[in-house]
């Protein structure tokens, strides 16, 4: 580092200007203790144990869609489809638990639950593999692009019961899926098996984004597209990954929430998609792309999810929490464009000390 | 000329930003009817200085002066009142939007304040595109024109708002020789009638060409301010960056070695039939820099593209060490291939990322075992490149677009270089970037070559491929239509073997 000195005054700005920042950058952290701290006087039960997990159950449906949501929107890409893939995939599970395989000529294959859960992840990850070579091979926008997979795998979804609601989902000791119910129902150690899923996926997907080439090419990828593809990033390879994991966090929720109700409903997480890209941009992700943190997509879940389950418990009608959540994302978006043009300033007041 | 009437007047002027001064107690005169040139180098100050005229920007001291009174420019729409208009260097055109539309973009003629009078704009943008020698449709949208008809527009936005006073930032930094000739005339044409220009650009021999008076920025102070009679180079190269005169000789005997990169009957057809490169062979050897000499729209820039595959229909070969390129980007790059684009924000480098992140972009695999980033030895190498090529910055962690521009330009050869290439393409090296940075950067080239790396670099000025070549290869119209060795090279013949008109010729 070749560091100048620089007068006394301008180390101060500098000093106080890195400190507004570093609070600035810590925002959504800072509303998650704000939130938690709030709900913890105001919401009688709050912090009993027993609220903490079904809230951290609630919040990790969406973070892992977040989680997907996250590393499409760092493309400079949107997956609006994630909401009817979770419906899709829970729906798949149904039909598997419940009936199988019809070959045919009377001939039914059962499924256990790990071949279950295999197939359903086919299922999410395919349409995100349709997303990805919709957007790559046929330059449909992502936006279009995803709204049209949103309506057909809805569709599809509803197709498959006629309308109807899978019940019973108790699987079949005999096939070996009686274990369906463990995924959204069973714990370990106390904890819910969805959060050390969701623990298990968060961490991969952090480590992807920082310490792989995959990670930094996503990154790079919507930051400047030209300018990556004539770096030698595989654009479209960055791209059709980006989709199929978010497909693949999707059918992760399907299978969740099937599981959980021991039910499956065609009309399940419609709307999902919007409150995974609220947590994501709440986090910190830069809708125009290249900017983003799985760290900070994951606490922006929180606060989304903490500040619906407080405002139920306190009583607040859902009417006026709808109206309080979509505040606090524009707050948050209003709050980023502040940092970011600090931000720019203490760079510039650091270049501007080592001279040009 | 110097006998003209001043048209406005800084006094004083400083100019704050915060953490640096960018301005510092300058005077400046600008002369009504006549070319007032400004240069330095990038950073010392030409922007702002214009940035404040153009009301973008106010003084933090001193006072601007217009007729001997003392006017002040809150923002754009003011100074434009008071006839002042600005060219940026930075094109500000709706690429959707058509001519006529750019043209009066914001000056809508409307009959009523609603209806848009479309055939008012329409003949009115017919009549400056006349003036301009353009043969430019007002309905054409802006982005199916070439860049430098697209500067040309640009400056016919400024005329249809009849500007007294017309800064010109770097207007010529995309035109080829025949439009740089039309707006030579226009230029003249508008100082005969009494406009006053301002004039910044970074090739010295048009400012000395066209200039009447020339002011000389460095480091936020005047350093130098008089007639043009008089100036030359060394001149104006000495009170820009101080004594040291820049010059980037060979050292020592050119000794090349086997050869590294042949081109085969290389072509890229053009949509609607012709070639935008047509059956170009050329052949480099190891340590040899090769200067490829062309106009705008030569076909300079797709040759490198092709050979960097971007083409996917581009015909013939192109062998390094004997072995056909094929395949993408990526497997080129790991043949020892690497690019340096000619526009560098667009092609070169990733805005949001930090310096670290943009240098090791091309070269990630070093750093991955099993799939895992070693942070810290791209760290490391991160900071080693920026210490060889001399980047100034505060950190490698810094955004990159912090850097000034020959210090990103140098970003985008580290990275190019963080691939250990055999063969370097370069787009316009120095484009945009200053005669300090423009040094480095060729003396950085020089020794590249001299460590046995084979170099092909793209220009369209002239002193730069005479000076800095082993080989002169001219293109005009998608062909080679000359090759010199750099001995027998001379302006003259370069020049005229790169003009158009002479392709039936060479054919």
């Amino acid at each position: 580092m070749t560091a100048a000195p620089a007068s006394a005054p301008a180390r101060e700005a500098a000093a106080s200007g890195s400190t507004l920042l570093l609070i600035l950058r810590l925002r959504t952290f800072v509303a998650l203790i704000l939130v938690f701290g709030f709900f913890a006087f105001a919401a009688p039960n709050f912090l009993s144990a027993a609220n903490m997990v079904i809230m951290s159950k609630h919040v990790a449906l969406n973070a892992f869609l977040a989680i997907g949501m996250t590393f499409v929107i760092i493309t400079g890409g949107i997956d609006l489809s994630v909401g009817s893939i979770v419906g899709l995939c829970g729906m798949a599970a149904g039909w598997l638990v419940l009936n199988g395989l019809d070959l045919g000529f009377d001939w039914t294959i059962q499924f256990n639950t790990l071949e279950i859960c295999l197939i359903v992840v086919a299922i999410g990850v395919g349409v995100g593999v349709v997303n990805g070579l919709l957007i790559t091979r046929l330059n449909v926008a992502p936006f279009i692009a995803t709204l049209g997979t949103l309506y057909v795998a809805r569709g599809a979804a509803l197709l498959s019961s006629d309308g109807k609601t899978f019940p019973n989902l108790g699987g079949n000791p005999d096939y070996g899926s009686d274990t369906f119910r463990v995924l959204g129902a069973g714990s370990l150690l106390g904890i819910p098996v969805s959060i050390w899923l969701l623990a298990a996926v968060a961490l991969a997907a952090a480590y992807v984004a920082r310490r792989t080439p995959l990670g930094r090419h996503i990154y790079a990828v919507g930051g400047n597209e030209r300018g990556a593809a004539l770096s030698g990033v595989k654009v479209n390879r960055v791209k059709m990954s980006v989709y199929m994991f978010s497909g693949f966090c999707a059918a992760l929720v399907g299978l969740i929430i099937a599981s959980q109700l021991q039910a499956a409903h065609p009309a399940t997480g419609e709307t999902f998609e919007l409150n995974a890209i609220a947590a994501a941009v709440l986090g910190g992700t830069s809708m125009s792309g290249g900017r983003g943190r799985i760290g900070g997509t994951i606490v922006g879940a929180f606060v989304i999810g903490i500040l619906s389950d407080g405002l139920v418990m306190m009583g607040v009608s859902s009417f006026w929490q709808t109206v309080i959540k979509g505040l606090v994302i524009i707050a948050a978006v209003v709050v980023d464009q502040a940092q970011s043009r600090l931000q720019a300033r203490v760079v510039l007041q650091s270049q501007a000390a080592v001279g040009r | 000329m110097t006998d003209a009437p001043i048209g406005l007047s800084i006094r004083g002027g400083t100019k704050v930003y915060p953490g640096t001064r960018a301005l510092k107690d300058v005077d400046f005169d600008l002369r009504m009817g006549a070319v007032n040139v400004l240069v330095g180098e990038n950073g010392a100050g030409k922007s702002t200085l214009m940035k404040v005229i153009a009301g973008v920007e106010e003084l933090t001291e001193g006072r601007i002066e217009m007729d001997g009174r003392t006017v002040r420019f809150r923002s754009t729409r003011e100074a434009e009142r008071h006839g002042i208009g600005i060219v940026f260097q930075e094109l500000n055109l709706f690429p959707n939007l058509s001519v006529a539309e750019n043209i009066f973009m914001a000056h809508e003629r409307t009959r009523g304040g609603i209806d848009i009078d479309q055939r008012a704009q329409a003949a009115a943008t017919r009549a400056l595109m006349r003036r301009l020698e353009q043969d430019i449709h007002p309905e054409t949208p802006v982005g199916d024109l070439r860049i430098g008809q697209q500067q040309i527009v640009e400056i016919a936005k400024s005329l249809a708002r009849q500007a007294r006073i017309l800064i010109l930032d770097e207007p010529t930094s995309a035109l080829s020789a025949t439009e740089v000739e039309v707006l030579f005339r226009v230029i003249a044409d508008l100082k005969a009638q009494g406009v006053g220009i301002v004039y910044i650009s970074h090739r010295l021999e048009e400012l000395i060409r066209i200039g009447d008076t020339i002011t000389v920025l460095r480091d936020g102070v005047v350093t130098g301010a008089r007639p043009m009679a008089g100036v030359d180079v060394p001149w104006i190269v000495r009170n820009m960056i101080g004594d040291a005169s820049k010059d980037f000789p060979r050292e020592g005997s050119a000794e090349f070695g086997p050869e590294v990169l042949r081109a085969e009957e290389v072509c890229l057809p053009r949509q609607g039939g012709g070639w935008l490169v047509d059956h170009v062979s050329l052949s480099l050897r190891e340590g040899e820099i090769l200067g490829v000499y062309g106009l705008m729209g030569a076909g300079r820039t797709e040759f490198l593209d092709c050979v960097m595959g971007q083409h996917p229909h581009a015909g013939g070969r192109v062998l390094v060490g004997g072995v056909p390129l094929e395949g993408d980007v990526a497997g080129r790059i790991r043949r020892g291939v690497a690019l340096i684009p000619e526009d560098r924000k667009r092609d070169g480098l990733i805005g949001t990322l930090a310096i670290r992140e943009n240098l090791t972009l091309s070269s990630l695999r070093d750093f991955a075992r099993l799939g895992r980033l070693d942070l810290r030895a791209e760290a490391r190498s991160a900071l080693d490149f920026v210490k060889r090529l001399g980047i100034k910055a505060a950190s490698v962690e810094n955004p990159v677009l912090s850097l000034s521009g020959g210090n990103q330009q140098k970003v985008v050869i580290g990275k190019a270089l963080m691939t250990r290439p055999r063969v370097l393409l370069m787009d316009e090296p120095s484009r945009g970037i200053d005669i300090g940075a423009k040094a480095e950067v060729f003396r950085v080239m020089r020794q590249l070559a001299e460590q046995g790396l084979g170099i092909v670099f793209v220009t369209s000025d002239l002193d730069e491929v005479l000076s800095l070549s082993d080989r002169i290869v001219v293109m005009a119209n998608g062909r080679i239509t000359a090759t010199f060795d750099a001995a027998e090279a001379d302006a003259a013949r370069v020049a005229q073997a790169a003009a158009p008109t002479l392709q039936e010729d060479a054919a």
